[in-house]
């Protein structure tokens, strides 16, 4: 009930262990394998759980993420390559530019309800990417932003020695899932599931639905390309992959995998994702195959995500055992 | 004061509500009856904001409630419960009347604070209270009785502070001793609240014991209106609606 609701205080104490057991985990394994992955996974998770917001939390199924994914990967690096700013200006330029391009869409898609909210978002991705592939002067077009992407050093870090970009993405990973928790546990994240739950009687009771739609949209928006970002500084670069309307589907699958039901379901699902496509892409040529039938082993076997399936067997043995106590 | 005047409505070239003119005073209870298909619901929502009027006018206090939004019709002071529930499963009883609270106090942006904001609890329990939903506060709204259900949307109206209460059928799918439990719990919400309230019922036996003022709707029109006593002998109501049980019942 209420009173053991999660307060901030817990919040930022479980997201400071995270951080710390993340910063110490290159010290007691040392592989860069072990950075690579959890850098890409940090971007991963941003993106999924910025998703969840959307699909898990107020029931708008967005076909379209990916967009914004790209969308920060290419805001980052040509800030970065063609304006020469500081690493945080370019932060900031790409927050500002994802926010307005959320909102632009946002506005639009809003209006549509349920598959076709779906269509319209990938409509809008497509278009995006087709822009990136066509627009070859400024985005490189399908060989990418190339020439790699100046990392000056700011505040004492310098994101081209490794641990630095991994200290770096792993604490804009955790403050960013911190930020976006008390986001769903905010009197705003109560008024998404309303929405979700029953966007009708929401309205009667003088919930702005449009407007509280279009707010989630653009934290979302934000989010996910501060995903994008994390990438692009990674793998130096930015590419038409990114934007890509199979980004999305992977998105979508993180969400899938890691369960929809708990805050820290879809970044589980990025995890997950990402080493099944580790092991996967080393094992097998037939990647895709591989991947679809452990999907469809989740979908079919477990019927819900990781993190739904434990958190479901938890309550059924807590449930169990007071009815034993009585 | 709720004045209706001329109120008309058609969908697709059938009226479902036509040349309607109601009065309801302040603090008054009045019962709306009529067969299925008469057009209670959709004066209702006529009311409320659900639905746009082709013609005539709706106002409260001397305000006109017509091409308002929803959310200013509800600050206003008009409230409603629905025919059938309409809840949040997967919410508790109590997420739900403290959202709706929240909204009401336009905090339902807010994303500085953690949810509830601890000045929404008052109002909450106090409407919980009411009707009998303490206990019930910590239950996922799913899996709630249906009688709880229809108890939480009358209470999701309520924690917003109406003047005027629409409740739409609210003892509808019960059996009769649940009925009257409702029924009185209403009536006892109209008193406290001092509310304005208007509702729906097909159960006349409630409605000639409870409503001091019955409006009979009829195929979209105002059929009669009256004390149960002028109902209950009006020879267009039995006609078209009561038939003879209940004006011999009367003789
Ligand atoms: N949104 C709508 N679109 C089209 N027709 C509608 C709509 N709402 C109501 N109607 C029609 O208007 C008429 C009146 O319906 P309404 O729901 O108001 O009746 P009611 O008196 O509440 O009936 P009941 O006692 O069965 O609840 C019906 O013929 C109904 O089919
Ligand atoms: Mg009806």
């Amino acid at each position: 009930m209420l009173s053991t609701r999660p307060n901030l205080a817990r919040d930022i104490s479980i997201a400071a262990v995270a951080l710390i057991v993340l910063l110490l985990l290159p010290y007691v394994w040392p592989s860069r394998m072990m950075n690579d992955l959890v850098i890409r996974v940090s971007a991963f998770a941003l993106f999924a759980t910025s998703l969840n917001l959307l699909v898990g939390y107020t029931g708008m199924v967005s076909f379209g993420h990916g967009m914004f994914f790209g969308f920060g990967a290419y805001a980052f690096g040509l800030s970065m390559q063609r304006l020469g700013v500081s690493i945080p200006t370019a932060i900031l330029i790409t927050i500002v530019s994802s926010a307005l391009l959320g909102l632009v869409v946002g506005a639009i898609s809003i209006r549509l309800k349920d598959i076709y909210f779906s269509f319209i978002t990938l409509a809008f991705q497509m278009l995006l990417y087709s822009t990136v592939i066509a627009w070859v002067p400024l985005t490189g077009g399908d060989q990418g932003l190339m020439g790699g992407i100046p990392r000056p050093p700011f505040l004492g870090i310098d994101l081209s020695i490794e641990s630095h970009r991994y200290a770096f993405a792993v604490t804009i990973m955790v403050v960013g899932l911190l930020i976006l928790r008390q986001i769903v546990e905010s009197p705003f994240g109560y008024t998404l599931r309303m929405i979700r739950d029953n966007t009708e009687r929401a309205t009667f009771l003088g919930i702005n639905v449009f407007r509280a739609k279009l707010t989630a949209f653009v934290i979302a928006g934000v989010f996910g390309s501060l995903g994008g970002m994390v990438m692009a500084l990674f793998v130096s670069g930015a590419y038409p992959e990114f934007v890509n309307w199979t980004m999305s589907g992977e998105g979508i699958f993180m969400i899938m995998l890691g369960g929809l039901s708990t805050f820290i379901g879809p970044a589980a699902g990025a995890l997950i994702l990402s080493l099944l496509n580790d092991v996967i892409t080393r094992g097998t040529e037939h990647h895709g195959l591989f991947l679809g039938a452990v999907i469809l082993l989740f979908a079919l076997g477990l019927r819900k995500g990781v993190t739904d399936f434990i958190a479901d067997w938890f309550r059924t043995r807590r449930e169990a055992s007071t009815r034993s106590g009585n | 004061m709720l004045e209706v005047k001329g109120l008309f409505k058609s969908f697709g070239g059938v009226a479902a509500i036509s040349d309607v003119n109601i009065d309801f005073p302040t603090g008054s209870l009045t019962a709306i009856i009529g067969p299925n298909g008469a057009g209670k619901s959709t004066f209702f929502n006529l009311i409320s904001g659900g639905l746009i009027p082709d013609k005539g006018s709706v106002t409260f206090n001397g305000e006109s409630l017509i091409g308002r939004s929803r959310a200013q019709i509800i600050d206003a002071g008009i409230g409603r419960a629905f025919q059938v529930a309409r809840i949040f499963p997967t919410l508790t009883v109590e997420e739900s009347l403290l959202g709706a609270v929240t909204a009401h106090r336009r905090r339902a942006q807010n994303i500085t604070h953690r949810f509830p904001l601890p000045e929404m609890r008052d109002r909450t329990h106090e409407v919980a209270e009411m009707l009998g939903l303490v206990e019930k506060l910590g239950v996922t709204s799913a899996n709630l009785s249906h009688g709880d259900q229809k108890l939480l949307d009358i209470a999701l109206a309520l924690v917003l502070d109406p003047k005027v209460l629409l409740l739409d059928e609210p003892t509808a799918g019960m059996g009769p001793d649940e009925r009257w439990r409702m029924i009185e719990r209403v009536h006892e919400l109209w008193e406290r609240e001092k509310l304005t309230l208007i509702f729906i019922e097909h159960d006349m036996d409630i409605v000639f014991k409870i409503a001091p003022k019955i409006s009979v709707l009829c195929y979209g029109r105002l059929l009669a209106e009256g004390t149960p006593d002028e109902i209950r002998t009006n020879p267009a109501v039995i006609e078209a609606y009561l038939g003879t049980s209940h004006a011999e019942a009367a003789v």
